[in-house]
């Protein structure tokens, strides 16, 4: 579904990606881990288009390094950002419709169904998506991408700063997506979910892949752990 | 009374041709951080295509048309001048409009001359809509009104209810997340700055026969909209708005209600009588001072209140 080969990125003179390369395949859910800094985010908006991509980018077969972020999220690309981004001015309806690719939205994804999965946005339909709170913009910026009907899902760390049932939920819908024949290129810091539910890891330390593996693996590899992952 | 009341409509019609222009500016603004130079200029063009057309198929058709071209030539301008441009940063867009406001001005003498085009009123409108205590007032008057409060309720309508206005309201804030989300933002961005030199277009149809179609009307009313947005608040429709009428009543006020400014002096102690440089002072009158009245607000409302009256961020 995604491969991504030997990705370079720079901001400005600073050399950030130095050789990526990773695959997602179709239904898989896969993490990409490491410590603050050392490029996850950057890999993500490298693929996305957001920062000029160095190297070979595929999805679904189709080259797609050096297209607009536009034409990537066309091509069945979604991706929830760091921080979110939730428009802020816009209520939760509004934000939902404008994930929509189109005014008519035939993807697999209803805004009933988000309302069903998060009970908490139905409720806040109409008030502007600037005074939700962290848990709830997270969800919102998630259903908002689903909305696009994504072939793969991008999520970079959805679980920072929420409260532990708040992270129990996100398991839940990344599970959920994933079971709608989806995949996940999950980002994130902490083990406890990616562990959980992926089906392969990356771990990535200055601008490079360290270690590539189950989660059992990496269970077991506590040198990695150690060195790469823990604080 | 009554005087007082005709001048105020007339500064509500002065105001909302100020809006027309304004609103397309700031929009522009405050989506791309394009301070456009050259908006008063798609204003000028609005009114010399509008005598063009005007002159083989009359007004109406022109009121249709006109603004289309200008809002077409916008969207060029935007693709092909400022796009390319824009990688170089904020001044040099600047600049290019700055030097595109120029162009304009020379590339209209060039093809209608350096005087006044005979641009007039339609026929059907060139007459008194109703008289009061002997005051008439003009039917077209009443029109262009009518055409600029339409406008009006359409664009907020716009802005707020259709997709593509919330596509515009959320790229205000995150035009990276509007891209990722999969809608093509640079042609969004082509498209409203097309919408705003077609604002610009309109009130320079509608405007222009009354205010007189010739090459300095740009230069003339440019600087009094830029007063207007920043007085409004960059980047907002509604501060857009109540500056456009505030200023144009003001303006029309002044004028006709010719009233001295002594007292202003008097507060400081100044004898009416005073020799020399403030003699010249003390008998200006509020019509005099009228054209530097927008001028001297931007200024007291810079030092004062720098976001103006209802901007997020500092000019
Ligand atoms: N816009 C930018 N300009 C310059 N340097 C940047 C920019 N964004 C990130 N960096 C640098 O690039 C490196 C990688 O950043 P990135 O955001 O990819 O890290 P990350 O792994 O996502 O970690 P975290 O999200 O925890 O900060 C960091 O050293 C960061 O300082
Ligand atoms: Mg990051």
């Amino acid at each position: 579904m995604l491969e991504v080969r030997d990705l370079h990125a720079y901001y400005g003179k600073s050399h950030i990606l130095q050789g990526v390369s990773l695959d997602v395949n179709a239904g898989e859910i896969v993490s990409l881990l490491g410590r603050n800094g050392v490029g996850r985010s950057t890999t993500i908006k490298a693929i996305m288009g957001e920062v000029e991509p160095h190297g070979s980018i595929k999805f679904k077969g189709q080259e797609i390094a050096g297209l607009k972020s536009h034409s990537i999220a066309q091509l069945g690309l979604g991706y929830v950002p760091e921080n979110r981004d939730i428009f802020p001015t816009l209520t939760v309806r509004q934000n939902l419709l404008l994930g929509q690719k189109s005014a008519r939205n035939t993807g697999r994804w209803s805004m009933e169904d988000m309302f069903e999965l998060f009970p908490n946005l139905r409720d806040r339909a109409d008030t502007p998506g600037g005074v939700l709170s962290g848990g709830e913009q997270q969800m919102l910026a998630m259903c908002r991408t689903l909305m696009g009907d994504p072939d793969l899902v991008m999520v970079d760390e959805p679980t920072e700063g929420l409260a532990p049932q708040l992270v129990e939920k996100v398991a839940e819908l990344l599970n959920e997506i994933a079971s709608r024949d989806l995949s996940i290129l999950l980002v994130e810091q902490k083990l406890t979910i990616a562990l959980k539910i992926s089906a392969r890891v990356y771990v990535m330390g200055h601008g490079e892949i360290v270690f590539e593996g189950t989660p059992e693996d990496l269970r077991r590899n506590e040198a990695v752990r150690q060195e790469w992952l823990e604080v | 009374m009554e005087v007082f009341l005709f001048s105020t409509f007339n500064g509500v019609l002065y105001g909302m041709l100020l809006f027309m222009l304004a609103s397309g500016l700031t929009l522009i603004f405050s989506l791309m951080g394009v301070l456009n130079f050259a908006h008063a200029s798609f204003f000028m063009l609005g009114a010399y295509f509008a005598y063009q057309i005007s002159t083989y198929t009359g007004f109406w058709s022109a009121l249709l048309v006109a603004p289309l071209i200008v809002g077409l030539v916008g969207a060029l301008v935007e693709r092909y001048g400022l796009r390319p441009v824009h990688r170089f940063g904020h001044v040099a867009e600047l600049l290019f409009t700055f030097g595109l406001a120029f162009v304009m001005e020379e590339v209209i003498q060039m093809i209608w001359g350096k005087v006044p085009v005979p641009y007039d009123v339609p026929e059907l409108l060139n007459v008194a809509a109703f008289e009061w205590r002997g005051l008439q007032y003009s039917a077209y008057r009443l029109f262009m009104l009518g055409v600029s409060v339409a406008i009006f309720v359409a664009l907020f309508l716009f802005i707020a209810k259709t997709r593509v206005g919330l596509m515009i309201q959320a790229a205000l804030s995150h035009p990276q997340m509007v891209q990722s989300l999969g809608h093509d933002v640079p042609t969004i961005f082509m498209w409203t700055f097309g919408f705003g030199c077609a604002l610009a277009g309109i009130a320079g149809v509608i405007g222009g026969n009354v205010l007189g179609t010739e090459p300095s009307m740009a230069i003339t009313l440019g600087p009094i909209v830029f007063v207007v947005i920043v007085i409004g608040g960059l980047g907002s429709l509604w501060g857009a708005l109540i500056a456009a009428l505030f200023i144009g009543i003001i303006d029309n006020l002044a004028i006709t209600f010719d009233v001295s400014i002594y007292p202003l002096f008097a507060l400081f102690g100044v004898a009416r009588e005073a020799e020399g440089i403030m003699s010249d002072l003390v008998n200006l009158t509020s019509g005099g001072i009228s054209p530097v009245l927008p001028y001297l607000m931007l200024v007291l409302m810079l030092i004062f209140r720098p976001r103006g009256l209802f901007g997020t961020r500092d000019v």
